[in-house]
């Protein structure tokens, strides 16, 4: 069906809404130096506007894929007739157009969150906004000069589109890019406000609180968003690994790792006034940091098993908003950021200087992982070599640091800000160390098969040292006259932040150390074994689906004692518009194993070679990821920001501000 | 000295750039062939037409070649083949690999498009021979080997104009005269 007319406004609608943000970026701008409060007062509406205007055109283009109207040239690449309904809406963000106005949309979302938001000073708020405007300014010339999904291939209209890429055909996928982009983009509100602080020179403790919320927030969907992609990954690419260190998975984890440096540096500034610099810095770096991974993704400057269409053009269009946005906003930095005299001091045993140790730490890695992603580049341009790193270069180095990492996530939550004695935090931790070294070095790593592993006891020892210092804290917050129920929420958020991680050191270290693959020949009513557990192949049947025709194998599984579990239907799928094979897995999941059964190819007419995996504890990864964003999420529910009392003292720094 | 200081994220963001921009102009799938001046691996398969006649390493051997990795499912390979029969009438002897491909469908597009393949090779889907062993991980993939047998040029990709005049035919005529 061919819709007349709303790509049209779709693409109008677009480029009114640059013009909106052109007016919330410049007048502010002009405003703030000339100092007139009207031009100020414009960032507010001109936000509203652009964020109804990209709305209005993401809704057009959702449209067009609901109508199948294949004269859109994006459509009739990414959708298909006999697409489920709910993929062709997913199919919007499904490539490099619909998903950078998905990019767009977040962002004016953030946008308009952050104009709504209560108690900022007004000039505060439209130089967040021109900023934030600024940000849009430059992706919305880069869709609409180089990357239009509206528009139309004519006169020769395809009669059915390419369909969507068989990957992305999965749930998993409908839900993954929206929530890595609330996470990559909502980092860009912590950046405005860095900036509008650099800008105005006002560099009090106020702008960290303010963009407390924001960057938690922000973070917790990030978390969600990469443990979604990994669980995706692990299910529908057939390889049963949950992480490849691949340049996309990078870019998402780099400013996943200062983010979360960024929220805890955003604690001590807030608190204690200390490091206003570093915190700065971070918020910077944390943006920047996500516009370094769109361009790796979409430059096309590296491949990936997630490679968007390569084009120099937009790779270079990319590089120079890349350039102008962290270029400018790091001159800015060192321009504006006065010598800082901090006037508070702290001791070298503080949560100060703790939570200091725990920003190198993460900034190390994050660093780190920028390195191995760019090593192959860097060394392909110095001319000595096309190597890539890959794995072995990135466990190396991550592990150990997320080891130390580990050590101060205990010692931290249970550390006095500015001055700790030795003798007071030795009260507190004994119980907790003599547990985890008797438990997790001694006792369990012999648990799982007999046998005592070094990385087992390591990955364990850290699991219980992280439970039992944060059992401990929430203890300590507990005596208060209101017992378990005075414990704030923002503690909370803090004690499953840190038991989620727990929880994803738990579910790597038992993964890693006790997982088993095997490649198998499998033929009918012939059972084999993997693990104790035997499969035995019971028939193989071919069926259709709405957009592929596929192989399915019905496997009976048995576990050690010889009882029927479970009987998994692995697929092999056809999918017929791009024919392209995919694998579709099988698991039989449980909090303590996966087995995860793939189809390979096929050998006679009734073998197959299938590929079987032993997970044990997998879940556990997406498990803690979940749990930690839970963590942000009570941070952010937590009574400081919405009380009256808060307000009231927001009011009060705003009076004397300004 | 503490501004310079403040200087040094900008400086060091300046640098990555000088490599990020460089990296837009260098084809990353180039980095991948690790196959550049290793022989040929050993194979043998069917050919198209008579899948009864088994072609192997030995038989392809004495004369410059390309061997194109095709298949009727990938659109990209529709794009290219213009090209293909362009580099066939100039003379290029051009052995194509049908990857993951069915017979019915290949020939279809074969008889819509023009055969400029002195040969075609199937190899597919699963099965592990040449195209698994070239480290090929898409379709179309193209490789230049010389009368020796060694790989001496890949791409990764679609073959366009500029690379036909520019790189391809250059490259077969450097490695016809090296013989």
């Amino acid at each position: 069906m061919e819709v007349l007319y709303l790509p049209e406004f779709g693409q109008f609608a677009l480029i009114l809404a640059l013009a909106m943000a052109c007016v919330q970026a410049f007048l502010p701008l002009i405003g703030s130096f000339t100092r007139q409060p009207l031009w100020l007062a414009y960032a507010q509406p001109a936000a509203w506007a652009q964020f109804t205007l990209l709305a209005i055109s993401f809704v057009l283009l959702s449209l067009s894929f609901l109508f199948d109207d294949f004269s859109l040239a994006y459509t009739a690449a990414n959708s298909n007739s006999a697409l489920p309904w709910f993929y062709k809406l997913s199919a919007v963000w499904g490539a490099h157009e619909g998903s950078l106005l998905l990019w767009l949309l977040i962002l004016a979302g953030w946008t308009f969150a952050v104009s709504l938001s209560r108690g900022l000073p007004a000039e505060v708020l439209a130089r967040v906004l021109s900023v934030l405007g600024f940000v849009s300014v430059g992706m919305l010339l880069f869709v609409v000069f180089t990357s239009n999904p509206f528009d139309r291939i004519l006169p020769r209209i395809p009669v059915d589109g390419a369909d969507l890429n068989p990957l992305l055909q999965d749930p998993g996928l409908i839900f993954h890019p929206p929530l890595l982009y609330m996470g990559y983009v909502g980092f860009a509100v912590t950046f405005a406000f860095a900036l509008a602080a650099l800008w105005s020179g006002q560099l009090d403790s106020a702008w960290a609180r303010w963009s407390r919320p924001w960057t938690t927030s922000a973070w917790a969907f990030l978390t969600v968003g990469i443990a979604l992609g990994s669980w995706w990954a692990y299910y529908e690419l057939g390889w049963g690994g949950w992480w490849f260190w691949d340049p996309v998975e990078n870019a998402s984890l780099m400013p996943w790792l200062t983010g979360t440096a960024l929220m805890h540096s955003l604690a001590i500034t807030e608190k204690r006034g200390v490091f206003k610099s570093w915190t700065l810095l971070l918020a910077i770096f944390t943006f920047s940091l996500s516009l370094v991974g769109f361009f790796l993704v979409r430059s096309g400057v590296l491949n990936s098993v997630h490679a968007f269409a390569n084009d120099p053009e937009r790779g270079f269009f990319l590089l120079i908003l890349l350039a102008v946005t962290v270029g400018a906003s790091l001159l800015v930095y060192a321009l504006r950021v006065p010598n800082l005299k901090a006037r508070v001091s702290y001791s070298l045993l503080s949560k100060d200087v703790l939570l200091l140790a725990n920003n190198l730490i993460l900034v190390i890695s994050s660093i780190m992982v920028l390195l191995g992603t760019l090593y192959p580049l860097i060394l392909d341009a110095l001319g000595s070599g096309k190597i890539s790193v890959g794995p072995p270069y990135f466990n190396a180095l991550f592990v150990p640091l997320m080891l130390l990492l580990g050590v101060f996530m205990g010692l931290g939550p249970l550390t006095d800000w500015k001055q700790m004695q030795w003798q007071k935090l030795k009260k507190k931790i004994w119980l907790a160390g003599v547990i985890t070294l008797v438990l997790g070095f001694a006792v369990l790593p012999w648990v799982y098969d007999g046998e005592w592993h070094l990385y087992v006891a390591l990955g364990l020892t850290l699991v219980l040292w992280i439970f039992t210092t944060s059992f401990r804290d929430l203890w300590e917050a507990s005596r208060t006259k209101k017992g378990w129920l005075g414990i704030s929420r923002s503690r909370l958020g803090m004690f499953f932040g840190h038991l989620g991680a727990a929880l994803i050191v738990l579910g790597v270290t038992m993964v890693s150390n006790y997982g088993e693959e095997r490649d198998l020949r499998m033929q009918i009513d012939q059972p084999v074994e993997v693990k104790g557990y035997q499969f035995t192949l019971k028939k193989l049947i071919h069926r259709e689906g709405p957009n592929y025709i596929a192989d399915r194998a019905i496997v009976e599984v048995h576990n050690p004692k010889g009882r029927l579990i479970n009987t998994l239907t692995p697929e092999k799928r056809l999918y017929t518009v791009r024919g392209m094979p995919m694998t579709q897995v099988a698991i039989e999941w449980g909090f303590l194993k996966d087995i995860y059964v793939a189809m390979g190819e096929e050998l006679t007419a009734d073998a197959w070679a299938m590929r079987v995996h032993y997970k044990p504890f997998v879940r556990w990864l997406w498990l803690g990821a979940l749990i930690a964003a839970l963590g942000g999420v009570l941070a952010i529910t937590d009574r400081r920001y919405s009380s009256k009392k808060a307000q009231e003292q927001l009011t009060a720094i705003n009076k004397g501000g300004v | 000295m503490k501004r310079f200081l403040l200087f040094l994220p900008l400086i060091v963001f300046l640098l990555v750039g000088i490599f990020l921009y460089k990296g837009l102009s260098m084809d990353p799938s180039a980095r991948e062939s690790a196959l550049i001046g290793q022989p040929l691996p050993e194979f043998s398969l069917p050919r198209l037409t008579n899948p009864n006649l088994l072609v192997t390493r030995e038989d392809l051997m004495g004369e410059v070649f390309l061997l194109n990795v095709w298949g009727s499912w990938c659109p990209s390979c529709y794009d290219e083949h213009e090209e293909i029969v362009r580099m066939a009438q100039a003379g290029v002897p051009i052995v194509g690999l049908n990857y993951k491909d069915e017979p019915a469908k290949a020939f279809r597009y074969l008889s819509q498009l023009g055969n400029p393949y002195t040969q075609i090779l199937v190899e597919e889907d699963g099965l592990r021979e040449l195209a698994f062993n070239l480290g090929v991980y898409g379709a179309p993939e193209t490789f230049l080997i010389d009368s020796e047998g060694i790989v001496r040029y890949h791409l990764a990709g679609v073959i366009t104009p500029q690379l036909v005049d520019q790189v391809i035919m250059p490259e077969v005529q450097k490695w016809q005269k090296n013989r």
